[in-house]
């Protein structure tokens, strides 16, 4: 447990040095600042509060920048070591390769912990000092909260899993951005496009709720908009995830796949690997 | 003290090790025992194997076959990894995390190892890194990391080395200071394994020398061993009174080769086993021999030697 502990801090303090986590903390919190300021105007006639409103909108907008931020912060965790040579004298050290991919994993998710929350924290923490009635609505901003950091120690675990498969430092940023592209972006677009060519109807409601269980952006968006009646309403998409027999545990343990399974493969692959 | 493999007493034992990358055999059939206390010295050309043999003992890469065991256990198991805190480990072109100040990137290690603060900064004055230590080391000279290098292979009092071309980039006071250090930890019983090309650097100091070649071990043994395996011949010098060199080479008679002769002074060599006879001969000349120099092959004429014969031998 020492040994992890030593190698989360390192991590930890590289994120302090290099001003990762200020930039992340300035980038999440003018988001939601901006988002929460917007999100209290349109609540209209609806069940919803000035809170649910700005959980759409951020659930919306960290779908892109979570993931970005995550791939960042983990592309290189691997590959830049072995490049650098720095791995090599790392390993000759009593500690295990486990116990070097897990303490680089909470160094980086600590990273994104103090970096979601004290962005999007500060952001509502000031909202709630400048507009009194606007607590309504917590749990699912708190939800949010921790839904993202699931997200990015996804993407994390991804992250990882393509340092530890290349070569070169170059290739991991490539197949992050690759990542990144079809996660975040191409992945929809091609499920909407089977849908609409679908005309046949091949394409039934399990499958389709399979199929958007494969991408962990979706399973981050469903839970997001559908956990609380409030942001659903507001969102239009009241009932989606039930009638589509999404269970929000069932998500949760999708999103918690998400994480164990790049993780634990890229410690078989770092396991066989050779410097 | 280091501890041994229970069933050789080695520190380190390698049975008919070869690697290979791809198509590439880059040590080929390799049997070594190393014994605790012992300094080794790996000797090659760039490629020979040096670097990946200290990789398979520090179980960073697997043998493609044969077995490795170091400390009494397989180094690629994690359970090896225990052990390593008695193990030091300085790389051929040592890296660090450029963005840490010296101080922080040996504390880091230390903590690792489970040693403590105060013992960095003694090391750091050690290697003379005493005033640089809050620099970034992405600002450090070559020299500097090779300092740093050093400390943090030496952090923990390691009983057992591995030195991969330590002391370059070093300069001649601090290689000096260096071969101290590691004389040190020798008398505390430490053992090392070092991979050098500074052949006279290493010559006193090591008990084994290991000779490779393209991934195979050519020669193996102490300086004499070496010494008779090649059979290189011994140089005499005798220096003798003003024009009785011509005399003194005929009266030295079969069995020597004679050199450069000028008025007072000959060179001669001979095989080792003809060094005793040759000598007895000489002294009986009497007075007419001023002074003898004996001087036995070099290490670098050794190895010169075994790496003109190529792999076969």
């Amino acid at each position: 447990m020492n040994m992890l502990w030593n190698l989360a801090m390192k991590e930890l303090r590289d994120g302090l040095r290099n001003r990762w986590i200020a930039a992340a903390i300035i980038v999440l919190g003018t988001l939601a600042l901006v988002l929460s300021m917007l999100g209290s105007a349109p609540t209209g006639s609806i069940r919803a509060s000035a809170l649910d409103i700005t959980v759409i909108s951020l659930a919306s907008l960290s779908v892109y920048l979570i993931p970005l931020i995550a791939l960042m912060l983990s592309f290189d965790a691997l590959v830049g070591e072995f490049e650098r040579g720095t791995m090599m004298l790392l390993l000759t050290y009593p500690v295990t390769r486990w116990q070097v991919i897990m303490g680089k994993f909470l160094g980086h998710v600590s990273i994104l912990f103090i970096a979601i929350f004290a962005g999007y924290g500060g952001a509502i923490l000031i909202m709630i000092l400048l507009n009194e009635g606007i607590t309504e609505g917590w749990q699912a901003y708190g939800v949010m909260m921790a839904s993202s950091l699931v997200l990015g120690a996804i993407f994390i675990a991804l992250g990882y899993l393509v340092s530890v498969s290349v070569k070169e430092r170059a290739t991991a940023a490539g197949a992050a951005i690759g990542l990144w592209l079809v996660f975040v972006v191409l992945y929809d677009l091609m499920l909407f496009g089977a849908l609409l060519l679908d005309q046949s109807q091949v394409i039934g409601q399990e499958l389709f709720s399979a199929l958007m269980l494969a991408s962990p952006t979706d399973a981050y968006r469903i839970l997001n908009l559908s956990l609380f009646e409030g942001v659903s309403q507001a969102a239009g998409i009241a009932g989606v995830a039930s009638g589509a027999g999404l269970s929000n545990v069932l998500l949760v343990v999708v999103m918690l796949l998400w994480v164990i399974v790049p993780l634990a493969s890229t410690l078989l692959l770092f396991q066989r690997r050779e410097l | 003290m280091v501890e041994l493999d229970t069933v050789s007493g080695n520190v380190i034992s390698l049975q008919s090790v070869s690697k290979q990358y791809g198509k590439e055999t880059v040590v080929r059939n390799v049997d070594l025992n190393v014994q605790a206390g012992e300094c080794v010295v790996l000797v090659g050309h760039n490629g020979a194997g040096k670097t990946t043999l200290m990789k398979l003992m520090l179980g960073l890469t697997r043998p493609t076959s044969g077995l490795v065991e170091v400390l009494g256990g397989n180094p690629a198991f994690n359970a090896a990894v225990a052990k390593h805190k008695t193990l030091g480990y300085l790389p051929e072109s040592v890296a660090f995390y450029e963005a840490m100040t010296g101080r922080e990137v040996l504390r880091f290690y230390a903590r690792l190892k489970g040693v403590a603060n105060h013992d960095c900064e003694k090391l750091l004055a050690l290697v003379g890194l005493g005033d640089a230590s809050r620099r970034r080391v992405g600002t450090y000279s070559k020299g500097m990391r090779q300092r740093l290098g050093l400390a943090q292979a030496m952090l923990g009092d390691p009983q057992l080395l591995f030195l991969d071309e330590p002391t370059t980039g070093l300069d001649p006071l601090l290689r000096h200071h260096f071969y101290e250090l590691i004389d040190g930890l020798h008398k505390d019983g430490a053992t090392s394994i070092i991979s050098s090309h500074a052949l006279n650097e290493v010559e006193a100091r090591a008990d084994r020398f290991i000779i490779m070649k393209s991934g195979v071990v050519v020669a193996s043994g102490t300086l004499d061993d070496l010494y008779q395996q090649a059979a290189l011949p011994v140089r005499l010098k005798i220096s003798v009174m003003p024009g009785e060199a011509g005399s003194v080479a005929e009266r030295l008679g079969s069995g020597v080769s004679i050199g450069k002769v000028n008025n007072q002074s000959l060179n001669l060599s001979c095989i080792n086993e003809e060094k005793m006879p040759l000598i007895r001969r000489i002294t009986e000349l009497g007075d007419v021999v001023c002074d003898l120099q004996i001087s036995p092959p070099r290490l670098d004429e050794v190895y010169s030697h075994f790496m003109s014969q190529g792999a076969s031998s």
